[in-house]
């Protein structure tokens, strides 16, 4: 039941508007080549789904070929933009009172499809068979709700990162959202339609539905209309966040005049819901009686919850359902009532056993949970192509985001757009897997600050991207000088990202925790939306090849120094390339304004030592030991940064008889050296340096075979922003130079301060030690 | 399960007595050794009763031990709920003459106030089929009486204990439920009364215990429904409740208790529920207008829950959604009183029979004993819970239930007094 249907005579005939007009550039995108559609129509709200293909550019690089001297240029390598065909699932939700304005308009763009059936589910699937099957002229092919919610359920899980939420009324953060779970089995769905559904789900294929409870939204709509004259449901809620149960509800405190000291229950608890109105004198508020209701239901599904997550031993709990569907107000009534049933309190302990072996159950709530049934119905039409086989990742630039269409949680004006909530999402090149080498990869945060609870960094990170977004969208002009509408389309990417960055100033929770690695990739999905695969790829080919030209000089001056002083100036050659960023505000400020900035000068401005984190003694006493195996380097930015700070420190470990694994971003980031670049970089450098040619260049998870004992991670983004606090199971050199003043002030340093963490992990001597110990 | 109907023989609480039939014939009084005079109760001197303390002041030669440590008349026992106040009145019928004459005026006065009525004041109940007489306490025999009345009507019971000089007579009132935290400045500053305070669970589940043991002849305490799943079939049956443990107890009043009871000294409190006899009554209140129990009781036995519940067929078990037709406006506007009395009550049951279940698999018990005064005259939901039960355990678990529904608390406080654990 993953909605009621509402039979209302007067929302039931749905009158259907037929003189709304669609925004075409904003809702049902890319129906040309849809295919495979579902639909899951509830009491209020049609959720549509269908798989299309999306044609956009992609920046590409390929080396010249040097041999036939055919380009004249000196470039290194030559960039294209190439189209692409990726796929993308589109899911929107609207009221079904757009139904049939939506069917016209899907049936009208509907064009390249041999689409026959569309899978449906939802209790109003029965009611509009009809009218879809008459509009669309597809076969309307019913599949069971219970299935479908499960299945859909599963999907967000496993391929949304901040799916799940617990819901905190007067944290700072009102959502918490929780990291994704390798393993993502068993928990429980509690799904709250007119009745409430209690599913155990134990792997992909196998759930059950262990209980359920006949008092449900149902019960608050059909009762609360009873008792308050209110039909709608959202008016209801709205009657209750205003209402006072206590004047219609027993307390503890009226029976006993307190608290139940021996039983350590309050005196504010409910010992009877409605006990107070079994007078036929007294009259009582619709306000009142609609709390009184709402605690009374809520209070009563979470206790089932809590007894059915106890006697199949479950700590995650997830409810859905229209009663909780975007209701601040009833995910906190629930909430509290997971809190009360399951906390064990001290001096109740001898009273109540309730915690559970696995830790205390918890209320989660999923960001998605109204496109449940329709992904799930989608999946099972979409079962020959196996989606599940694929990673998907949530477009930001396409997706509503959570509380899009909530009118008290989104002051904003709203455009028509604003009744259809959207969610995209697109196929991934390939799964996203943590690194085997974490030391405990279900409590991996990658990110440092999540900036939904850290109001002040979010207000500093929101306007620092803002500030940057001017400059961004004359980058990306000036990629694709050959094209005139580019402008236009800049514009329309300035736009379409300084609304992101408005909603997230209101709603910082609307994809999941706010971090500056999302602000990167809202930017990057945008950029993408309006085919700026790379604004940066020409200013990146400009500095690889002037960084190259000064590569083979760089290394014979290291080679000139003694073995002590060439580690040292490795390590400040890496910090000083890294300075080389066109992300850092301070110094994309100089570099624009002075290309010429040189490497010299950049080591110049780094801080000297002691560094603000600083193990430089450890690491040069660990270099007096054995060669690591083998080095995974995670690197950031493209031209001086890794041709001339990253290559030579690689070059060296090479020499010590480590190899080198290079990990870069397989797409545009900024100036980010991307998989394509580095490749024909390290190409070209083993070419003319014989060191450099044992370099693994393939990014691959060959990181277990080659017995990686070494990960080094370097730059703001990688080591800062992220992965700052990530344990690993090896060693790890962390090393960056703060190039943002704010972020220095906060880390307690300054401008170009710089970062260079050296660990090893607890309980395991590096080897150094270990191979002395024989001796 | 006869009610009987009380008779209006009072107006106001205060009213002096007026005999009433008893209900059933007293035995002779057993002439045995207890005939000391009861003059117990004035051992510690009030105002009103010092002049014939002195008078009577020969000591008995005859002192049994039973006699020291029992407690002077009147015995009552004291639960002060949210809704009702429970009251369990110990008669003694093997008062010597000598006794009587002894006894002082006031307690004379207040055991045949309570012992020739059946309906005290506009509120006030006795029982009277729930009496249970020839019960031997502490030595003495008698008849135990069980009454109640609203607890909202508690000033006047004070004012009647006021002006019946109730305090003179220094007798301890052992008092369990909430209310005797609550009015306890009340029974001091309106009847100079001291109260006894007792937690109300363990009172419950002494209660239980003492009636369970001391019942015998008449219809069974302990009873269950054969055939539960089946109406037709369905019928009362008693039950032995010997080797009662482990034991859920379910208590139902305005809210519900849920106890897990291993002895009479080892239980605990699993859980309880808001939504209980309380819920039912105020729901029923402001949906039908109704003002009583019995009222609301009466309306849904003559409803019909399936045209307020929704139901729903889908392939998961068909169960019903409570309330949800009521989304519907036409729905809503033919729908009558009375279905609306039957589906709260049968919303409400099935809760408790759901949480009940679910607290019985946790805890790993097979035997259910539900008490409380939501059950009172109440066949409707005993059977509900009785089929629940069942059917939702596939017949392991077993729903009883007790004569003598919601008086356990005052009961086991009425045990207090005379045995103090």
């Amino acid at each position: 039941m993953a909605e009621c249907v509402r039979l209302d005579s007067s929302t039931s005939s749905h009158t259907m508007d037929k003189s709304i007009t669609l925004p075409p550039d904003e809702i049902f995108r890319n129906l040309e080549n849809a295919k495979r559609f579902a639909i899951d129509i509830g009491g209020s709200l049609t959720k549509l789904a269908y798989y299309s293909t999306v044609q956009h550019k992609v920046a590409k690089v390929r080396s010249f070929d040097h041999a036939t001297k055919e380009a004249a240029s000196d470039k290194l390598y030559e960039i294209s933009v190439q189209e692409e065909v990726t796929a993308r699932l589109h899911f929107i939700k609207f009221e079904n009172a757009y139904i049939e304005t939506c069917l016209d308009f899907i049936k009208d763009h509907l064009v390249n499809t041999d689409t026959k059936v569309i899978k449906a589910t939802g209790g109003g699937a029965h009611k509009f068979k009809e009218l879809i099957e008459r509009k669309l002229g597809l076969k309307v092919d019913k599949e069971d709700e219970m299935t479908c919610l499960i299945k859909g359920c599963n999907f967000v899980l496993r391929n949304i990162p901040h799916e799940a939420f617990v819901y905190a009324k007067h944290a700072d953060s009102e959502f918490r959202f929780q990291t994704t779970q390798p393993d993502i089995f068993p928990y429980l769905l509690v799904n709250i339609g007119s009745g409430v559904s209690i599913v155990k789900v134990e792997s992909e294929d196998k759930f059950e539905r262990i209980g359920g409870s006949s008092i449900g939204g149902g019960t608050f709509w059909g009762l609360g209309a009873l008792l308050t004259k209110t039909k709608r449901f959202d008016e209801l809620l709205q009657l209750a966040s205003k209402g006072q149960h206590t004047s219609v509800d027993m307390l503890v405190k009226d029976i006993y005049g307190g608290s139940y000291g021996s039983l350590g229950l309050t005196g504010d608890l409910i010992a009877s819901s409605f006990g107070k109105s079994a007078t036929a004198d007294k009259e009582f508020s619709k306000e009142d009686m609609a709390k009184s209701l709402l605690h009374m239901i809520s209070n009563d599904i979470g206790q089932l919850a809590c007894l059915y997550a106890k006697l199949h031993n479950l700590s995650r709990v997830y409810f859905g359902g229209f009663f909780i569907r975007g209701h601040p107000v009833t995910m906190h009534t629930i909430t509290y009532s997971i809190n009360f049933f399951t906390k064990a309190r001290p001096q109740l302990s001898v009273f109540i056993s309730f915690s559970l072996i696995n830790g205390e159950v918890q209320a989660l709530f999923l960001r998605h949970e109204g496109y449940l049934g329709a992904i799930g119905a989608f999946l099972k039409g979409a079962e020959e192509d196996n989606p599940n086989q694929y990673s998907w990742g949530e477009n930001y630039a396409g997706s509503s985001g959570l509380m899009s269409v909530s009118p008290d949680m989104n002051p904003m004006q709203r455009a028509r757009s604003g009744t259809f909530d959207m969610l995209e999402m697109d196929r991934l090149e390939r799964q996203l897997v943590n690194l085997p080498l974490l030391q405990d990869p279900s409590s991996y945060i990658p990110d440092t600050m999540d900036l939904t609870e850290d109001a002040l960094a979010r207000e500093y990170w929101l306007y620092c991207f803002e500030e940057a977004l001017d400059g961004v969208v004359k980058r990306a002009v000036a990629s694709q000088p050959d094209m005139p509408e580019a402008a236009q389309r800049a514009e329309k990417f300035r736009q379409k990202y300084r609304h992101k960055l408005q909603t997230l100033r209101q709603q910082p929770f609307a994809y999941g925790s706010l971090t500056v690695r999302s602000l990167l990739d809202t930017r990057e999905h945008c950029l993408n939306e309006f085919n700026f695969p790379d604004p940066y790829s020409k200013i990146k080919q400009k500095e690889n090849d002037m960084a190259l030209k000064y590569y083979q000089k760089a290394v014979k001056s290291l080679e000139e120094l003694s073995w002590e002083q060439r580690q040292f100036a490795l390590v400040r050659g890496v910090l000083a390339g890294n300075v080389f960023d066109w992300g850092a505000k301070a110094v994309s400020d100089v570099l624009e304004s002075d290309p010429e900035f040189g490497f010299e000068e950049a080591k110049r401005q780094l801080e000297e030592r002691p560094w603000l984190v600083d193990s430089y003694d450890q690491w040069f006493e660990r270099l007096k030991g054995p060669p690591h195996k083998c080095a995974l380097f995670f690197v950031d930015n493209s031209g001086v940064d890794i041709i001339l700070g990253v290559m030579p420190f690689v070059r060296e470990l090479l020499s010590r008889g480590t190899e080198v694994v290079l990990a870069s971003n397989s797409g545009p980031a900024l100036n980010d050296v991307t998989n394509g670049e580095l490749q024909i970089l390290t190409e070209r450098i083993a070419a003319m340096d014989p060191v450099i040619h044992r370099l693994d260049k393939v990014l691959a998870m060959v990181v277990r075979e080659r017995q990686t004992d070494l990960v080094i991670i370097e730059g703001m983004g990688r080591a800062i922003h992220t992965n700052y606090y990530a344990m690993l199971s090896c060693e790890s050199l962390k090393m960056a130079v703060i190039k943002n003043s704010w972020l220095a002030d906060r880390l307690g340093g300054k401008l170009f301060s710089v970062v260079f963490k050296y660990e090893v992990p607890a309980g395991k001597p590096s080897q150094h030690s270990a191979a002395l110990s024989p001796l | 399960m006869a009610f009987n109907g009380h008779q209006h023989d009072d107006e106001s609480i205060d009213e002096d007595e007026t005999p009433t039939k008893q209900p059933r014939s007293n035995k002779e009084m057993p002439g045995c050794f207890r005939n000391e005079p009861n003059n117990e109760a004035s051992a510690s001197a009030g105002r009103a009763t010092s002049d014939r303390r002195s008078s009577n002041a020969t000591p008995r030669q005859r002192i049994d031990s039973v006699k020291k440590t029992r407690p002077p008349f009147p015995w009552f026992g004291m639960d002060i709920g949210g809704t009702l106040v429970k009251l369990v009145y110990f008669e003694p019928k093997d008062i010597t003459a000598e006794e009587e004459q002894e006894e002082v005026e006031n307690l004379k006065s207040i055991r045949r106030y309570l012992t020739s009525n059946t309906a005290y004041g506009k509120t006030g109940i006795r029982d009277v089929h729930l009496e249970l007489q020839d019960l031997t306490l502490c030595g003495r025999t008698g008849n135990l009486h069980f009454i109640r009345f609203p607890t909202h009507d508690l000033p006047a019971f004070l004012q009647m204990g006021r002006n019946k000089h109730f305090s003179s007579l220094h007798t301890t009132l052992c008092a369990t439920g909430g209310g005797a935290y609550k009015f306890e400045s009340d029974f001091r500053t309106m009847a100079d009364l001291q109260l006894h305070k007792l937690d109300e669970l363990d009172c419950l589940i002494r209660g239980v215990l003492y009636i369970d043991s001391v019942v015998s002849g008449g219809p069974s305490e302990c009873y269950y429904f054969e055939n539960p799943t089946d109406p037709d079939r369905c019928i009362q049956k008693p039950y032995t409740l010997e080797n009662p443990y482990p034991l859920l107890l379910v208590n139902i009043g305005s809210g519900v208790s849920i106890l897990a009871v291993y002895s009479e000294s080892n239980y605990k409190r699993v859980t309880g529920t808001s939504l209980g006899g309380g819920t039912f009554l105020g729901l029923c209140c402001l949906l039908t207008g109704c003002s009583t129990f019995e009222e609301a009781l009466e309306m849904a036995s003559q409803g019909e829950s399936t045209r307020v519940d929704k139901l729903v067929r889908d392939i998961y078990g068909g169960d019903y959604e409570s309330f949800g037709n009521m989304m519907s406006k036409e729905k809503r506007e033919s729908v009558s009183k009375e279905d609306l009395a039957r589906a709260t009550l049968v919303t409400i049951t099935n809760n408790i029979g759901s949480i009940t279940r679910m607290c019985a698999l946790n805890e790993n018990i097979e035997r259910v004993v539900f008490v409380g005064n939501f059950l009172r005259v109440n066949t409707l939901s005993m059977k509900l819970l009785a089929y629940a039960m069942d059917y939702w355990s596939k017949g392991q678990l077993k729903a009883l239930f007790l004569q003598h529904e919601g008086y356990f608390g005052a009961v086991g406080a009425l045990l207090e007094l005379l045995h103090p654990s």
